[in-house]
């Protein structure tokens, strides 16, 4: 029993996590609904009267309530491991992407987040701003523009062979390659 | 007379009854989620910079993995004609066919996911670890879905 509960709170491998993220997936398609967590956030516009402002947010969101009990899960499942499950390490990072970020000047690598980058007190620069609200914004205005997030079209979208889905992921890698190489080494010097 | 009242009432009970149980297994499947990508370290901001600069495999394992599984699943659920629970044909919608929409939006998706380290699932579950930070980035999350209903009929899809 002590050795399971160890094993669980190591970080699990790829090839375990992997997989168990495809059982997920499978689990809401037997359920009869589709895994895209992005469409909370039209649920939330929707549930909050945007409807009167578009009509893009004219829709029964009452039907899709499955979807934020999911995310309320997914919400309860971070509590948890974090409680429960935790090993309390650092997380492994390549050496390489350290020194890399180390150069971009972050210096907070203990946490599941660079807490030197997302703090409340960021929210007084500008920089910060565009870091946290910034790129909130892209993450749900890019995300309903290409009709989907990780979960609906890298995971889900590709798995169905999905030409979108395909198109959408090498988006995903275009916009990630150019914050990562390009705007990230002039937004932090 | 007296019959129809308790008749309601368990008529009452079973649905709530009912909808908890239809709704319990979502939370359920939620909460694995949640633990899959916290012990994936899928939610670190750190994995996701390791991804873009490619210095690590661990990203790219579980994506592929996932998908290998879910391949050979969608293509046997298909073959096999696989029921849901309700007994219903397994059917994922076909995305309507376009390149603009999904390489553009695709792009301004990957220029947050990248900044912020997150998409919307680990918003979430970074959220339920207690980093109170996060729901700022959920709140610009929800601007710019509204936005993007504001401007879609102005913009190339």
């Amino acid at each position: 029993m002590n050795n399971l509960i160890e094993i669980l709170q190591s970080p699990w491998p790829w090839y375990v996590s992997g997989p168990l993220i495809a059982l997920v997936m499978m689990l809401m398609i037997l359920y009869g609904k589709t895994f895209g967590v992005s469409s909370n956030l039209r649920i939330v516009c929707a549930a909050c009267g945007a409807g009167k402002k578009s009509d893009f947010f004219n829709f029964n969101w009452k039907n899709q309530i499955w979807n934020v009990l999911f995310v309320i899960g997914a919400i309860i499942g971070g509590f948890l491991t974090d409680a429960f499950l935790s090993s309390g390490q650092p997380i492994d990072i390549s050496q390489s992407t350290v020194q890399d970020l180390k150069a971009l000047g972050i210096t907070s690598f203990e946490s599941y987040i660079p807490t030197d980058l997302f703090n409340f007190k960021a929210l007084s620069s500008w920089e910060g701003v565009f870091v946290i609200i910034g790129g909130g914004f892209m993450i749900g205005f890019g995300a309903r523009y290409a009709g989907g997030c990780t979960s609906g079209h890298a995971i889900t979208g590709l798995s169905n062979l999905q030409v979108p889905s395909l198109i959408a992921v090498i988006g995903f890698f275009i916009g990630g390659l150019t914050m990562t190489h390009l705007i990230m080494p002039f937004l932090f010097n | 007379m007296y019959t129809t009242q308790p008749t309601k009432e368990v008529e009452k009970s079973t649905n709530n009854a009912e909808l908890l149980r239809k709704g319990i297994k979502y939370i359920l499947t939620g909460i694995l989620f949640g633990i899959i990508m916290t012990k994936s370290e899928a939610i670190s901001w750190f994995r996701i910079q390791e991804m873009f600069r490619f210095q690590a495999f661990h990203m790219y394992g579980i994506i592929g993995s996932a998908l290998a599984l879910g391949m050979a699943f969608i293509y046997f659920a298909k073959k096999f004609k696989l029921k849901d629970i309700k007994g219903n044909p397994i059917v994922i919608p076909d995305k309507q066919m376009s390149v603009a929409r999904y390489l553009i939006g695709g792009t301004i998706f990957g220029l947050g996911w990248a900044l912020t380290g997150a998409c919307p699932g680990p918003i979430f579950v970074l959220i339920g670890h207690g980093f109170g930070i996060i729901s700022i980035v959920l709140l610009g999350a929800v601007l710019g879905t509204f936005v993007y209903g504001l401007v879609r009929e102005k913009i190339p899809h």
